[in-house]
């Protein structure tokens, strides 16, 4: 066994059952920072012992196994009662009994994920916590993505895993009377995971797309974690609908380009394919929820592509809807623009004016919109305020210098 | 996993109480005994009622008053034993005090050894 191919099989590992891993110690612990350092010991002991003994036949449960030791040797350390002792002791002879039959060990992803997004953890951390010990980002990349400190983030990320060992927030998946609330929590904080990622595109290859990509493998692993839940399905929709045009936001020379002007030849056929077929089988489920009725106004979008045409009374429908479930200001924005585009713009105008003032202050796509209906109702000195305040509420050079020559143009 | 339940309160809720949010606490009490979940607690008298001690330097301090002017104070506290902060969290939503005042849930120190043991069953 070259050291190499070690390393390899010790890497793969890693990737691909890392979070698994994670949340089986965890579950039966609920201590993540032991089982992090168990796994990180037993990654370390397979460093040494792999080159030497050959990949065992089961590397999973052979890293459980050396992890599970060292959670017991910690605790031991730690010389707490007995009735936790023999707890433990039940974990090894699971970890035993896993390396000795068959079967894999249990996907305990999912109550990890509900654990992350618990609402008695600060919403802050939910998405940093996900994607550290569901997808093993390191701190760093993390701090990054989310315009923070290294120490700052991995801070955030130690009070998160205290407050879940220490106040004592169980590893399990949610009962039906508490569903839909926590599954939303869940799939808020993947969905800020991709909307920090989308946020910032004009440096390829940056950390922020990285972590949209990020957030569609959580997305697809949520799916695969619970194929009956249509929101899942919703959200992962939502997300591939807009990725397939990440091509299309911007120029060649890096100009933003809104919507509805993208060359649709630039969208991901495949990824658009992918998002329609989730979107079906959300359907299928017959429960409709917010992260659907985003991703359907996102599909009629992406019928441009077929059709050459938007059809904004459609998209009209599904704002009214997703109003009603989910009072967002960027719902009631998105509804006030698709009034203007299938209606008339002073409906539209009216619709954006019934959202109070104190309440977009510092909202970006209000006044973007506002401005745009001011335009399309030739209020020009109007527009060219709004256009220049939108601007300046964007942190996205590419965004802020469209926004500022739609505020030119507005003479 | 012990839990304290601390209820806090704003003055004028203590100037409010009257015998039926006496007897809904006293109901509450009863129905964390019946569950067998109940390790202790209490209602408390006014923060006007309060004494602070403090011992600095070896010399002992008494102060009229609270140990902070604050907007709510402790209005009183229970101890509970649950399997974890989920269902803690629960007992907390039914206090009858949670409609109009802040429920802390808060583990006791050390509890958490017992969490382990908790999540093998």
């Amino acid at each position: 066994m070259s050291k190499a191919a070690a390393h390899a099989a010790i890497e793969a590992v890693a990737r691909h059952s890392y979070g698994r891993l994670i949340a089986y110690l965890a579950s039966r612990t609920r201590d993540i920072v032991g089982a992090e350092d168990a796994l990180s010991d037993a990654f370390a002991a397979a460093l040494e012992r792999w080159p030497v003994d050959g990949i065992p036949d089961k590397p999973e449960a052979w890293l459980l196994h050396v992890a599970r030791n060292r959670i017991i040797d910690a605790v031991r350390r730690q010389q707490v009662r007995e009735k936790s002792e023999k707890a433990l002791l039940a974990l090894a002879e699971e970890a035993q009994n896993m390396a000795a039959e068959q079967e894999r060990f249990p996907d305990e992803r999912l109550k990890l994920l509900f654990v992350c997004a618990h609402p008695a953890i600060d919403p802050a951390s939910r998405t940093p916590l996900m994607l550290q010990t569901v997808l093993g980002i390191d701190a760093a990349r993390i701090a990054s993505a989310f315009l923070v400190s290294p120490s700052a983030m991995g801070q955030r990320l130690v009070r998160a895993k205290a407050k879940i060992r220490d106040a004592g927030i169980p590893f399990r998946v949610p009962d039906p009377a508490e569903w839909d609330e926590r599954v939303s929590y869940v799939l808020d904080a993947i969905y800020s995971a991709y909307t920090t990622g989308w946020e910032s595109l004009t440096d390829v290859g940056s950390t922020h797309q990285a972590l949209a990509a990020e957030a569609i493998s959580l997305g697809r692993t949520l799916v695969e974690l619970m194929p009956a839940e249509p929101e899942a399905h919703g959200l992962l929709a939502l997300m591939l609908h807009c990725e397939a045009r990440r091509e299309a936001r911007f120029t060649a020379s890096g100009e933003f380009v809104p919507l509805d002007q993208q060359d649709t030849s630039l969208w991901s056929r495949s990824m658009i394919a992918e998002a329609e077929s989730h979107l079906r089988q959300a359907a299928a489920l017959k429960r409709i929820g917010r992260y659907q009725l985003e991703a359907a106004i996102q599909s009629i979008h992406a019928a441009r592509a077929d059709t050459g045409r938007i059809d904004w009374a459609e998209i009209l429908v599904l704002y009214e809807g997703l109003v009603r479930i989910a009072p967002r200001i960027g719902s009631l924005v998105g509804r006030a623009v698709a009034m203007a585009q299938a209606v008339d713009p002073a409906s539209g105008m009216s619709a954006l004016e019934e959202i109070a003032v104190s309440q977009v202050a510092t909202y970006q796509p209000y006044w973007a919109a506002r401005a745009h209906l001011l335009q399309l109702l030739h209020r020009n000195e109007e527009a060219r305020e709004a256009f220049a305040r939108a601007a300046s509420l964007t942190d996205d050079p590419a965004l802020r210098n469209y926004l500022f020559k739609r505020s030119a143009e507005c003479q | 996993m012990k839990y304290a339940i601390l209820v806090y309160q704003p003055q004028e809720a203590f100037d409010r109480r009257d015998s039926a949010s006496i007897a809904a606490g006293k109901a509450y009490g009863e129905a964390l005994q019946a569950a067998g979940v109940l390790v202790g607690g209490a209602g408390l008298e006014s923060p006007k009622s309060a004494t602070t001690v403090t011992l600095r330097d070896g010399k002992r301090h008494v102060q009229d008053g609270p140990y902070a002017e604050t907007k709510e104070y402790l209005a009183g506290f229970g101890i509970i034993d649950v399997p974890d902060l989920d269902a803690a969290l629960e007992w907390a939503a039914r206090h009858p005090a949670a409609a109009h005042s802040s429920i802390e849930v808060r583990p006791l120190l050390g509890s958490h050894f017992l969490t382990a043991a908790g999540a093998a069953q």
